[in-house]
Order: C-alpha cells, then sequence, then structure tokens
C-alpha cells in the first residue's frame, strides 16, 4: 500500500527540484496522484488523512474516523504550520475537531509538501505542510474530465465525485467535487463504533488566465461543507465545519504574490447523544486574511528565494449551556474570547553550489506577531486568572537555518541545524475551560507564556543502486520554554465529570527524537518490496514522556505491476507502547500487525480509462488501536472498499 | 444673504435647543434611571420614594427622597430620618436602614434592608420624619415589599447568639469578570435597633450548583471598608446560576455562621443568589 502512495523521497519531485536545486532529503513530497490511470495507489479514493499517515514525518492523532490531527515529527499541530497552497487558515475549533487538513478533500490536491523544520511559512518548530492543490495549465484547447465512485463495507462509505478541467492556450479552469458519507464503522470483531459516520462535500473551482507572455493570474475557490460527523472519542460531534478558502494570484515568472480569504464555521453538537451531563451549543468562527509575495532566482553558484507574507485572523468560539435545572438562565461563556492575530514575515534562503555535489543552505526569517483580546467579556474572563493581563501582546518570531547537502551518484547526505520560535496557539494562550476529553482536564490558556524556542539537528543519508534504494533519517529537537498543560491544584473543573483543571505552563525543555528508515527493493521485472520504520522519543523536564509519541512502527508490502494489472500486499503494524504519559491520560497501547491487499486494473479505450481497484484492509479483522488513537477508540476492522475511477 | 441667515437661525436655534436640553438633563439627573416606588402624603408635602426597580424588595434598597410642598416645589433643606417598620401577627419589628443625607437637587439617599417580604396580614410601613426650619413633620404609611427574585439578604443567629442580618449591595449588574462585591452587615440589638456589625470578615465561595458545583479562582473575602460596608472582589466565570455561599467570621476567626463547602457539603447555610 505505501509503496506507492508515496513518492520515495530519493525519488521525490520536491519544489526545490523544479526550482532545479537538487532535492531535500528533510523534506516528504507526497504526490496524490490525479485519479487517472497513472494513478498507483491503491486506493485513490482513500481519505486525505489515510494519505498523511502513510508519510514518515507526520502522525495523524485520531479521534474517529474524519478530521485527523496531524503531528508533524512527533510535534501536536500547534508546532506546525499547515498551509494550503500557502495560504494560512486556522482552525475554528476549540477541541481542535477540524485541523487545515479536514477543509480540503483529496481530490483538490496534487502533492502535499512535507517540510521538516524552518521554512519561508512562518514561524515554527516541527516544521510545515503545504497542501498544493492541482490546478490546470495552458495549451491547447482541450476539455477533459473524470468521474468516480468508490464503496467500502465496513461503514458503508460512498463516495462520488467528479472532475472538469478545460483549458485554451491563455486560461484554464478546472472544477470538482467530491461527496463522501459514511456510517457508523465497525472495529475488528465486529463492535460497531457509534458516533463515527460521516458526510462531506468538497467544490473547488481553479482559473488562470495568462495575461502576457510572462505573466498569468490565478484565482481559486473551495468550499468545504462537513455534516454530521461523528467523534467516538469526543463527549460531542459536529453539526456542521463549513470552509470557504478563496484566493487570488498573480504569477510572473519567478515572483509570485497572492491575496486570500478564508473562513470556517464550526458547530459541535451533542443532539445525538441521548445521555450528556448538560445540554450545549460549541460554534466556533475563524476568518483569515492574508497576503504571500515570493520571489526566487539565481546568481552565479547562488540561487535564493526571498518571502514577504503577513495574515489576520480573528477566532471567536461560544460555549452556551443549558441548565438542567428549568427556568435557570443560559450560562455562557467564550471559550475563544475573539482573539486577533496580526502576523508580519520576512524570510530568505540562499542555496550556495561549493561544487558540482556539494550545496549549503543558509536560510533566516523574522515574524512579528500581535495578539488583541477582542471582546471585552473575553478580556475580561481571562482576567479572572490573570489580572494583570494587558489586552495586546506582540511577539518577535525569529528563525535560523543552515544545511550542508551533498548529492553523489548512489549516496546522499543531508546534515542541518536549525533554530526556531514560535507563539502560543489560540488555545494555548487564550482558551478558557477548554475540555479534553483525553485526560478528561479543562484547559485554561496562559497569555503570559514566552514564545518556546527550538534548536533542531536533522540529518539523513540515503543510498541508490540497481535495485535497491534506501534513506535513513533522523532529527533530534530540543524545545525550550516547551508549552504543555499541566494540573493546577485549587481550580475547580467547569465541566461536569472533568478530573482537574490543567494551565498551559511552559516547561525548562523538552526533546523530540525522530528516526525513520525507508526502503525499496526492486525484485524481477513486476515485483517492488518497500519497507518502512519509524521510531520517536518525547520527554521533558519532569516529564518523562510527552504525550502522543508514537512508538516502533513499521510497514512492509510487496507490489506486483504489470501493465494495466497491480496488486499489494502490506502488513503494517507496531510495537507495543510502553512510554507514555499518564497525566495526559494514556495507558499503554498493545503492538499489533494488520495486513491490506488490494488489488487495480485498468481498461482503455480511445480517449477513454476505466480504472478499478479493490482491496481488503485489516483483513484479519483485527481489533487494534495506536498511540494516536484519542480515548482508545478502536480501528476499524475488516473493509473491503472498491474505486472506480472513469477519466475522459 | 439669504441663505447666510437661515444659516444663523439654524445656528442660534440649535445651541438654543442643545441648551435646553442640556438644562432638562440637569434638571432630571438625579432621579434619571429611577423610578417611583410610592408617595408618602400628608397635609403639607408630597414624599417621593424613589428606587432603580421601582419597587421595595427584600434585601438591600438603595431609596431615593424627594419632599414636594403643596406648591410643588421641592424642599431642599430638610434634615430627614425614617424608620422602617414591619407589623407582623404577634410582634414589630424594624429592620437595618441607613442615615439619610442630602445629595443634591433636593434628592436625599440612605438606603433600606428588609429582611422579609411584606403581605395582607404582615406589612412594612415607613415613617419619615423630617425638619424644615424649626417645623418638624411626619408621615407614616404602608409600603409593599416584595420579595426579591434571588437570595439576597440573610437573617440568622450567630454562634456568638448575635443575630446578624446580611444583605448584598453589589454586583447590581454581575459580569463574567472579577466582580466588585459589597454587602452590608448589621447587628441586630433590638427588635428595632440595628448597628453596624463592624471588624469582621464575609468569606465567599461562589459555586454554579447546575456545574456540578463549580467555583471560579481568585475570589477575594468580604472585609470592612471605612465606609462601614464590606467590600471583596468576586471572580465569575460565565453567566448563569451562581450561589454565593457566605461564611461569617469575626476578628477572632471564629466562624459564626455559614459552613464550607467541600466535596461532601455542597452549599453553607448562608448563601447569596445571583442570576445573569
Amino acid at each position: 500500500m505505501l509503496r506507492l502512495t508515496i513518492a520515495f523521497l530519493l525519488f521525490a519531485v520536491s519544489v526545490y527540484s523544479q526550482d532545479t536545486i537538487r532535492t531535500d532529503l528533510l523534506k516528504e513530497v507526497e504526490i496524490i496522484h490525479k485519479r487517472s490511470l497513472s494513478d498507483k495507489t491503491d486506493k485513490p479514493l482513500a481519505t486525505l488523512d489515510k494519505y498523511l499517515e502513510k508519510s514518515n514525518m507526520v502522525n495523524m492523532v485520531r479521534k474517529g474516523a474524519y478530521a485527523w490531527e496531524p503531528y508533524l515529527n512527533g510535534m501536536a499541530s500547534e508546532r506546525s504550520v499547515v498551509t494550503i497552497d500557502g495560504m494560512r487558515i486556522y482552525a475554528a475549533c476549540t477541541d481542535k475537531m477540524d485541523p487545515v487538513t479536514s477543509y480540503v478533500d483529496i481530490t483538490n490536491l496534487a502533492k502535499v509538501n512535507v517540510h521538516s523544520g524552518q521554512s519561508g511559512v512562518g514561524a515554527s518548530i516541527a516544521g510545515s505542510i503545504d497542501l498544493v492543490r492541482k490546478k490546470g495549465a495552458f495549451g491547447e484547447r482541450k476539455l477533459s474530465g473524470m468521474a468516480f465512485t468508490g464503496y467500502e463495507t465496513n461503514s458503508a462509505q460512498k463516495v462520488v465525485g467528479g472532475a472538469l478541467s478545460f483549458s485554451k492556450p491563455r486560461l484554464f479552469t478546472d472544477i470538482d467535487f467530491t461527496y463522501r458519507h459514511a456510517g457508523n464503522y465497525k472495529a475488528g470483531g465486529g463492535e460497531e463504533v457509534l458516533y463515527s459516520q460521516y458526510t462531506k462535500y468538497n467544490v473547488s473551482a481553479n482559473v488562470g488566465y495568462k495575461v502576457n507572455e510572462h505573466s498569468q493570474v490565478e484565482a481559486s475557490v473551495i468550499y468545504d461543507r462537513a455534516v454530521n460527523v461523528g467523534y467516538p472519542a469526543l463527549t460531542m460531534d459536529v453539526g456542521l465545519a463549513r470552509g470557504v478558502i478563496a484566493s487570488l494570484a498573480y504569477i510572473r515568472h519567478g515572483w509570485e504574490t497572492k491575496v486570500y480569504y478564508n473562513t470556517i464555521r464550526h458547530v459541535m453538537d451533542d443532539t445525538k447523544r441521548p445521555v450528556v451531563a448538560i445540554r450545549m451549543d460549541m460554534p466556533g468562527w475563524s476568518k483569515t486574511a492574508g497576503f504571500y509575495s515570493s520571489l526566487k532566482g539565481s546568481a552565479g553558484r547562488h540561487m535564493w528565494k526571498g518571502n514577504v507574507s503577513g495574515h489576520y485572523n480573528k477566532s471567536l468560539a461560544e460555549m452556551t449551556m443549558y441548565s438542567n435545572t428549568a427556568g435557570e438562565k443560559d450560562m455562557f461563556m467564550l471559550t475563544w474570547p475573539g482573539v486577533l492575530t496580526y502576523y508580519g514575515d520576512v524570510f530568505g534562503e540562499d542555496n550556495y553550489a561549493i561544487t558540482d555535489r556539494w550545496r549549503t543552505t543558509v536560510s533566516a526569517g523574522l515574524g512579528v506577531q500581535n495578539n488583541v483580546v477582542d471582546d471585552v467579556q473575553g478580556l475580561e474572563s481571562l482576567r479572572i486568572f490573570y489580572p494583570e493581563m494587558e489586552r495586546s501582546k506582540v511577539r518577535v518570531l525569529k528563525r535560523l537555518s543552515a544545511a550542508v547537502n551533498y548529492a553523489g551518484d548512489r549516496w546522499q547526505y543531508t546534515v542541518g541545524v536549525g533554530y526556531g520560535e514560535r507563539p502560543p496557539g489560540v488555545s494555548e494562550g487564550y482558551g478558557y475551560y477548554l475540555f479534553n476529553s483525553f485526560d478528561r482536564y479543562d484547559y485554561i490558556g496562559n497569555p503570559e507564556m514566552k514564545n518556546e524556542q527550538s534548536v533542531s539537528m536533522n540529518g539523513a543519508v540515503g543510498y541508490r543502486v540497481g535495485r535497491f534504494s534506501g534513506k535513513v533519517s533522523g532529527s533530534y529537537f530540543h524545545l525550550m520554554d516547551y508549552i504543555i498543560g499541566r494540573p493546577r491544584a485549587g481550580l475547580s473543573v467547569m465541566t461536569i465529570g472533568a478530573v482537574g483543571v490543567k494551565v498551559y505552563e511552559q516547561l525548562g525543555y523538552a526533546d523530540v527524537i525522530n528516526l525513520g528508515v525507508e526502503e525499496d527493493w526492486q525484485i524481477g521485472e513486476y515485483v517492488t518490496w518497500t519497507n518502512r520504520m519509524s521510531y520517536r522519543r518525547g520527554s521533558g523536564k519532569g516529564v518523562k514522556n510527552l504525550p502522543l509519541i508514537q512508538p516502533f512502527t513499521y510497514s512492509s508490502g510487496v507490489g506486483f505491476l504489470r501493465k494495466s494489472f497491480s496488486a499489494d500486499v502490506v502488513v503494517n503494524g507496531a510495537v507495543k507502547q510502553a512510554r507514555y504519559n499518564e497525566e495526559f491520560g494514556e495507558e499503554g497501547v498493545a503492538g499489533y500487525a494488520v495486513m491490506n491487499v488490494s488489488a487495480g486494473y485498468k481498461f482503455v479505450w480511445g480517449r477513454n480509462g476505466l480504472m478499478l481497484k479493490a482491496g481488503v484492509e485489516n483483513v484479519m479483522d483485527r481489533r487494534y488501536r495506536t498511540f494516536a488513537d484519542w480515548n482508545k477508540v478502536p480501528r476499524m476492522g475488516r473493509n473491503v472498499f472498491m474505486n472506480l475511477v472513469w477519466s475522459f | 444673504m439669504n441663505l447666510l441667515k437661515s444659516v444663523l437661525v439654524l445656528i442660534t436655534f440649535s445651541v438654543f435647543v442643545s441648551c435646553s436640553k442640556k438644562e432638562d438633563v440637569v434638571v432630571s439627573n438625579e432621579l434619571d434611571g429611577l423610578t417611583l416606588v410610592t408617595t408618602l402624603t400628608n397635609d403639607t408635602h408630597k414624599i417621593g420614594l424613589y428606587t432603580a426597580s421601582g419597587k421595595f424588595q427584600t434585601g438591600y434598597n438603595e431609596v431615593y427622597v424627594q419632599i414636594k410642598n403643596a406648591q410643588g416645589t421641592v424642599e431642599s433643606n430638610a434634615s430627614v430620618k425614617w424608620t422602617p417598620l414591619m407589623h407582623m401577627m404577634g410582634m414589630e419589628h424594624s429592620c437595618p436602614a441607613s442615615t439619610v443625607s442630602y445629595k443634591t437637587n433636593g434628592i436625599y439617599k440612605g438606603y433600606i434592608v428588609f429582611q422579609m417580604a411584606g403581605s395582607e396580614e404582615e406589612y412594612w410601613d415607613l415613617t419619615v420624619n423630617y425638619t424644615i426650619g424649626n417645623t418638624a413633620y411626619t408621615v407614616t404609611d404602608t409600603i409593599a415589599v416584595s420579595a426579591a427574585a434571588k437570595r439576597v439578604v440573610e437573617t440568622f443567629l450567630g454562634s456568638d447568639n448575635n443575630r446578624y442580618v446580611l444583605a448584598l449591595v453589589n454586583p447590581a449588574k454581575p459580569a463574567v469578570a472579577v466582580n466588585d462585591i459589597s454587602a452590608v452587615l448589621y447587628k441586630m440589638e433590638s427588635m428595632t435597633s440595628f448597628v453596624v456589625a463592624d471588624d469582621y470578615t464575609i468569606k465567599i465561595d461562589p459555586r454554579m450548583t447546575g456545574m456540578g458545583n463549580h467555583t471560579s479562582p481568585n475570589n477575594v473575602n468580604l472585609t470592612q471598608g471605612t465606609d462601614g460596608l464590606y467590600y471583596g472582589k468576586l471572580s465569575l466565570t460565565m453567566t448563569g446560576y451562581w450561589k454565593i455561599n457566605l461564611q461569617l467570621q469575626n476578628a477572632s476567626q471564629t466562624i459564626l455562621k455559614g459552613e464550607a463547602v467541600t466535596d461532601t457539603n455542597e452549599g453553607s447555610s448562608i448563601y447569596f443568589e445571583l442570576e445573569f
């Protein structure tokens, strides 16, 4: 399975290589094939979450069947920047039920750039994930399109969609539509996981116009709407998660300037739950407007790029609880007090060729962030905890990195160091009684925290000879003033059933280590054997194990590809998780191994192609869970799927 | 020319209007936001009693008094005293009441703390004694005292065998914030004599009974200010119904009334209620 979904790094086409700089070993690129005949994935209509999960650098923390939270390099989403075509988006849910990745569909995307460490998109610790949209190209007058459908037995998931693209020498347009609808899934052994259903609609469109030989303008919009999304790991579901994401770009050779706007609305819903301690509404809103302008160029042995960007966000979330005592007034609070973020950033990078094979890359960036608590009630609420709290807070965020690369015929090496800072996220800084259903604590933000800082080292070695290629990569992050919620004695829980209150604090330090090994063997003409292993370790001052850190995880797959026929057998597994964080509510997780099989065939007639892919996931119907399963919700049991893609 | 004229007229007019408007404001300012509760009438005067709510309720009532003579002129040189009295079936008693002081523009101000509501059989009356020049006047009439929607006054016997009246003054408009809380504490010396009780501490423990007895941080117990009232800080983490559990502690740190809220004790026997 993973063999083909992931473009193996050494062959990967990265942004750099497109810019004719050689492949960066510390970047992973998930190629999301067009759902066309060239598709080599075992399950072209898998969700984006499932694609991302296959990356060695990313873990997906899962609260149900939908909207998994990407953990890059073993670190929570506050420590990385997730963008869609370089656009900043802030999730609108206080409980992380709508990571940025949930507002796109796989159909919208061409690839995902996963970058470890510092980059141009802004202040981060772990790195960045850019979801790159697929878009048309100028060319001969041509109309092409596709239609696809899929079905999965386990959750009765139906996927239906289509895409049309039209191109002319000076114009291209694309539009695509996807509908997904799934019922509750069943864990291995057959137990139904209640509240794991979801429905998602996604429409996206692009248009590009070539103004003249040198420049073009592009406009794009994504409308994503998820309704009736169950979260079995949480006490509430989601009635509506809606994102509208729009942009307008001007591109002139290596210079690209984009303005964008997105608005997210997220409404939690407990009406499907028969028993709750108290009924409540928890809507959230997030609006972001921003721009970036990036320029690339070269001079002699130097290749450089510069980026200026800025954005504005307003995050607001409310909670209204309806008293169980008749006649009592509703209880209302602002869980995100209308937090305004103004962020400006400059970034520069220079790549210098020492020799043909040796290059160095140096980059530096500086961000300035201003947070303002917009809502008076919200400010007064937080002042209950922080009487001296200022309404506005300015932070300066610095980042630096340097790397040396060697690219030989057989060997590739890279070693790099980096320094980065990040501000507290909206919840970490300004959250107000946010209930975490994992550790069952209410969380209170802390606006007075310092920036979190990180010194990181990373390195990778790649080797390729004949029918073998492999890569070993590792990274080490030493975080200072590590932000984490810690129990605070003396505070009274707000959520009925919570065990305590945690307040975000800063550990003196924390360390995160990531190791990954990948190898790929070509056996004979038709068979490929792929292995991947990864391991992470996280600990901090006074905290033996950071929460949600992946134990040793592996996968091994054999793929067969001959002409129009392909087949895969893959085993995914992990050893038991013995290093867990009890304070966060974690328990040990048993080791597991599950097997997936799939096969595909494509038919071609004229300009038409029909691709049929079918397979069985978790063949043995194992009941299992991983370290990333929030509140111990088991994963899906045996699932038979079929994907059908017709293209013309 | 014509234009200039009309502009001039307009300006003059607007100045005039705004001036007269201002005067109006000044005149009515003292009673702004207040509503007449009742008028006590004798042969010589009409005595208007005003409160913010337009009624007398159990608990702390800030009362504004306006005395008008037969000509309708406001008397601003009176010295005023008042005595509320409860007529019960078998007894009579008074309640804590402040002195009445002159504010401005013929308005007098003070407060009365009613411990109980009146009814058909058991009713309150208010006697107002006032002196203008050297002439003393008096007026007495029944007043309607209704029960406040929430508990805002406690009358209790302390473990020191003294009877106390404790009434919430502020917050009149509670907010999700750290609110200034104030209260008056009186010791009952006799059925008709109440004196401000000095040097106590009123411990507060705000709770949301509808939310698993959630409480808020950073509350400050009430201690006495120079004006005799008790002041503290009250944190309210959300809107809704709050029960402010109380304990009365004397200067030697003895709890005279009320119990601490614990896992096994949901609330104190004395408390205030707020809902917003």
